[in-house]
């Protein structure tokens, strides 16, 4: 076997679809683009098609580099690429960014043709199953009618599951991974909280900040503060930072002091340059708002009945965001649907974040998980 | 598949036990062993409980559902009646909540398979016998690095059993891999016990 190695440089293509698309709200959109990367290559009878759906603050560059000196690869370049666990010289993989993206895709920052404008608070709340349709339709246009897997991990660990219920024809495996069937009153509380920050921020103006050439940065950057915490674990937090002193000793003000402190805002700040505050606000909705059960009567397992493909689920232990309770909920539901699941729950000190870590038994099992897909679209 | 030849023995018995087709919960499954040796000659279809990850890596190799999961904190991820076998191989040695685990097995299944090392074969009675805890083949540890904290012998296993309410379906006393007839609470090593509900 060769040893794993980047993708190398990859670029962003653009489809645009002019076939509206009526959303979860009722709100129609008559037209919008989505902006994805695919690396790999599509086999003849386009059978070894992999679908990596993105998480909250996600884009569609998952793998490879923009240019040589590029210092910050794809989100999840260790496990995609060739001989990586999503191994590109076996599949054919596809990165998106979601409708209501603020990386290319039609969302709050684009112009909205009819207006000439962006569209701000005019942009529609978008679903996770909006992001599915949307998705399928990308596929169709792609000439894949079959997705040998579809994989994401948090908010796209919601969009597999997703993709296995209302097109259970078009996924032969589902590989939810640190995700969970819905989210708890805690998780919406703190998606709340990050929302109030920006929604109350000056600069904010009701969501058209774009005509008042500002940004909500403040409200951005305290939502990614909070956000950054609840990703990590207490351990993984204090082992990394524990109460380091910048200077070294107390200076009894509110300046930065500890290294943690220096850490969070730094991340909010460069967070705040890069990512629209209307997006922010449009993903954490959608995450709230996940919930497939809602229309089988409360029954996960009814909703999950739907379901053809084989699922691996996978939590960390130190997950509290997102935790392994969780997945096994999905797990559980199911065994009771007959389908067919194998479930790992990685030991990590990383917290939600471990999922995008390279870990060695979690690589081992995505491999694994992998190379038994592969085996079996080459029968 | 060089790999269906080299089934343990004691497994090799338990996958005689089990019918085609069959629905199978292997408890403490290692990397899928019998479970894929059982779905490639039996079309058995199943699942692993595992809680070493190695294990779950290489049931994952080895196409074979699996669930990490510590199995002392219950089944409770399985519905009732949801398999036709439940297989505990050598494993209740080890376990905390032995009443609880054989109550779990059949409920979840229809039946459940355990193997266990028999304290009473002789070997290791001379060990005691000797002033020493016993240390054999099936019984590869010291007594200060065990894992195994519950021995008991074929007779104290038929007993249990019965106090909890389960019947014994069929009963292999193995040594070395051969099935013993005579005498076998003491000249066994190895027990596989097949049970019902009453």
């Amino acid at each position: 076997m060769q040893l794993p190695r980047s993708i190398g440089l990859v670029s962003a293509q653009k489809a645009v679809f002019d076939e509206p698309i009526t959303l979860s709200s009722g709100t129609i959109l008559p037209y919008y683009e989505l902006v994805y990367e695919t690396y790999g290559k599509l086999n003849a009878d386009a059978s070894n098609a992999i679908l990596v759906c993105h998480a909250l603050s996600g884009n569609h560059h998952a793998a490879g580099r923009y240019s040589v000196d590029d210092k910050n690869p794809g989100w999840w370049d260790t496990m995609i690429g060739p001989g990586k666990p999503i191994d590109t010289d076996k599949f054919f993989v596809i990165g998106l960014n979601n409708l209501g993206g603020c990386h290319g895709s039609t969302g709050p920052s684009s112009i909205n043709p009819a207006t000439g404008q962006p569209y701000g608070s005019a942009f529609p709340l978008v679903l996770v199953r909006d992001w599915v349709e949307t998705q399928k339709r990308l596929a169709d246009r792609l000439g894949i009618t079959q997705f040998a897997a579809v994989i994401g991990g948090s908010l796209g660990g919601m969009q597999a599951l997703r993709w296995s219920i209302t097109h259970p024809e078009r996924i032969r495996h589902c590989l939810v991974i640190a995700s969970a069937p819905k989210l708890t009153a805690q998780n919406i509380a703190f998606n709340d909280v990050a929302r109030q920050a920006i929604l109350t921020d000056p600069d904010f103006h009701g969501g058209d900040y774009y005509q008042h050439n500002t940004l909500p940065r403040r409200g951005l950057r305290l939502a990614r503060m909070l956000g950054h915490i609840t990703y990590l674990s207490d351990d993984g937090m204090g082992e990394k930072f524990g109460r380091l002193l910048r200077s070294g000793e107390y200076k009894y003000g509110f300046e930065v002091e500890f290294e943690i402190e220096s850490y969070l805002r730094y991340q909010g700040d460069k967070f705040a340059e890069v990512f629209d505050a209307n997006t922010y606000l449009l993903m954490t909705k959608a995450l709230d708002y996940f919930d497939p059960a809602r229309h089988y009567n409360n029954d996960l397992v009814a909703a999950l009945s739907e379901a053809k493909a084989q699922f691996l689920v996978v939590s960390f232990t130190t997950d509290w965001r997102f935790s392994p309770a969780r997945s096994k909920e999905i797990v559980k539901a199911l065994l009771a649907a007959k389908r067919q699941v194998s479930y790992a729950e990685i030991e990590s000190e990383h917290g939600h974040d471990a999922f995008l870590m390279e870990d060695p038994p979690y690589h081992a099992i995505m491999r694994n998980y992998m190379q038994r897909i592969a085996k079996e679209i080459a029968q | 598949m060089s790999k269906l030849k080299t089934l343990r023995p004691d497994l090799q018995y338990i996958a005689d036990w089990i019918p085609p087709q069959s629905r199978v919960l292997d408890l403490g499954c290692g990397d899928g062993e019998l479970l894929a040796w059982l779905a490639v000659q039996k079309e058995v279809s199943g699942y692993g409980v595992e809680i070493d990850v190695n294990g779950v890596v290489g049931c994952v190799a080895n196409g074979v559902n699996v669930i990490q999961s510590d199995m002392e904190s219950g089944l409770s991820t399985f519905e009732d009646h949801s398999f036709d076998y439940v297989v505990l191989s050598l494993t209740i040695q080890a376990m905390h909540n032995i009443e609880g685990i054989l109550q779990e097995m059949v409920r979840v299944g229809k039946t459940g398979i355990v193997t266990f090392p028999n304290f009473g074969f002789w070997e290791n009675r001379w060990q005691i016998l000797m002033g020493r805890m016993p240390v054999s083949e099936t019984i590869p540890f010291e007594w200060y690095n065990t894992p195994n904290i519950h021995f008991c012998t074929v007779n104290d296993f038929a007993k249990l059993l019965n106090k909890s309410g389960l019947k014994i379906d069929h009963q292999l006393v193995l040594n070395q891999g051969e099935k013993v007839e005579f005498l076998p609470n003491l000249l066994g090593s190895l027990a596989l016990v097949r049970f019902n509900k009453v």
